[in-house]
């Protein structure tokens, strides 16, 4: 079972990429999706790995990235 | 399941205005942080700018006044002496603080008004559309100075942390980033000791953070973060430039 999880708000997301580039993990990544604003978001690869450090919210300049440990 | 980081509690649900990788956004979130751990979120007024960061009423759920261009300090000065028991900043970018509000700000620094200047530098006017500001670096690149800033015609840029250091009315004074992870818990820290400077009324405090702007800087966000490191913080270093705490 995965240490950590994180919940992006797809709507918030600019796709900046940050947290892409500083997750510890390289857990995240740009999808293919793209929301309301006309920005591809970020979102959790499958099989990633979480480990709740928040680093990826810590980045996010949106306030997007929500982190939960279990 | 335990949550382990959401959205503070003195920012409103509204979505940022901003530009995809701006600094913007982080500082917000930071001062929002800040200002729920130390609960002040019935005692703090912001003052916002003229410039990217205008919005901040919108985004702060705290009590907030638009100053005219460059006057946060002077609007934070009155509101002080009026209400001295609240926690009062106001929050400039570069051309607010370093441009047209030059006056106000190194006055109200010399003056040793007790209020926090939370000042925003990315290097450029980033709302008009990238030009060169007084904090722009020598030889950088905008779109009125299309060859690179040329220092004998267009001057220097202003290190406000060092002007501001030789005033005996500062406190505290730390230029810090927003940059990646490690810069961001410590521009979190540099906020905290500064409303602290405020409310234990050891006098003037700022904060300087250099903050990426990739729209006007031309480049990906990623690469943003890298510049500050490899170009900016060499002409303005990191760290804590005065503190008389």
């Amino acid at each position: 079972m995965l240490k950590g999880s994180i919940r992006i708000d797809q709507e918030r997301c600019k796709g900046c990429a940050l947290c892409i580039e500083f997750c510890p993990k390289k857990a995240i990544s740009l999808s293919g999706t793209l929301n309301l604003k006309g920005y591809f978001i970020a979102s959790f690869k499958d099989g990633g790995e979480c480990t709740g450090c928040a680093t990826c919210a810590v980045m996010c300049p949106e306030v997007a990235i929500e982190v939960f440990k279990n | 399941m335990k949550q382990v980081y959401e959205r503070p509690r003195s920012l409103k649900p509204a979505h940022f205005h901003y530009c995809p990788g701006c600094g913007h956004g982080i500082i917000g979130r930071l001062i929002a942080e800040v200002i729920d751990e130390m609960d002040l979120r019935e005692k703090a007024i912001c003052v916002a700018p003229a410039g990217c960061g205008m919005l901040v009423y919108n985004y702060f759920d705290i009590d907030t006044l638009e100053s005219a261009h460059g006057r946060g300090a002077a609007v934070a000065t009155g509101i002080k002496r009026v209400r001295p028991g609240n926690l009062v900043f106001s929050y400039q970018g570069d051309g607010d603080l370093a441009a047209i509000g030059t006056a106000e700000g190194f006055h109200a620094a010399n003056r040793g008004e007790p209020i926090t200047i939370i000042f925003v530098n990315n290097g450029v006017y980033g709302m008009t559309g990238g030009q060169m500001a007084p904090t722009t670096l020598s030889e950088q690149v905008t779109t009125t100075t299309p060859s690179g800033r040329n220092t004998v015609t267009a001057g220097h840029p202003v290190r406000i942390c060092e002007v501001f250091a030789v005033l005996d009315g500062t406190a505290y004074l730390e230029r810090v980033a927003v940059n990646k992870p490690a810069a961001i818990v410590k521009a979190k820290k540099a906020i905290t000791k500064a409303f602290k400077v405020q409310l234990n009324g050891k006098g003037f405090s700022l904060v300087e953070i250099l903050s990426p702007c990739p729209t006007n800087w031309k480049m990906s966000p990623i690469e943003s973060c890298r510049w500050i490191d490899d170009v900016m913080a060499k002409q303005f270093p990191l760290g804590v430039v005065k503190d008389a705490t």
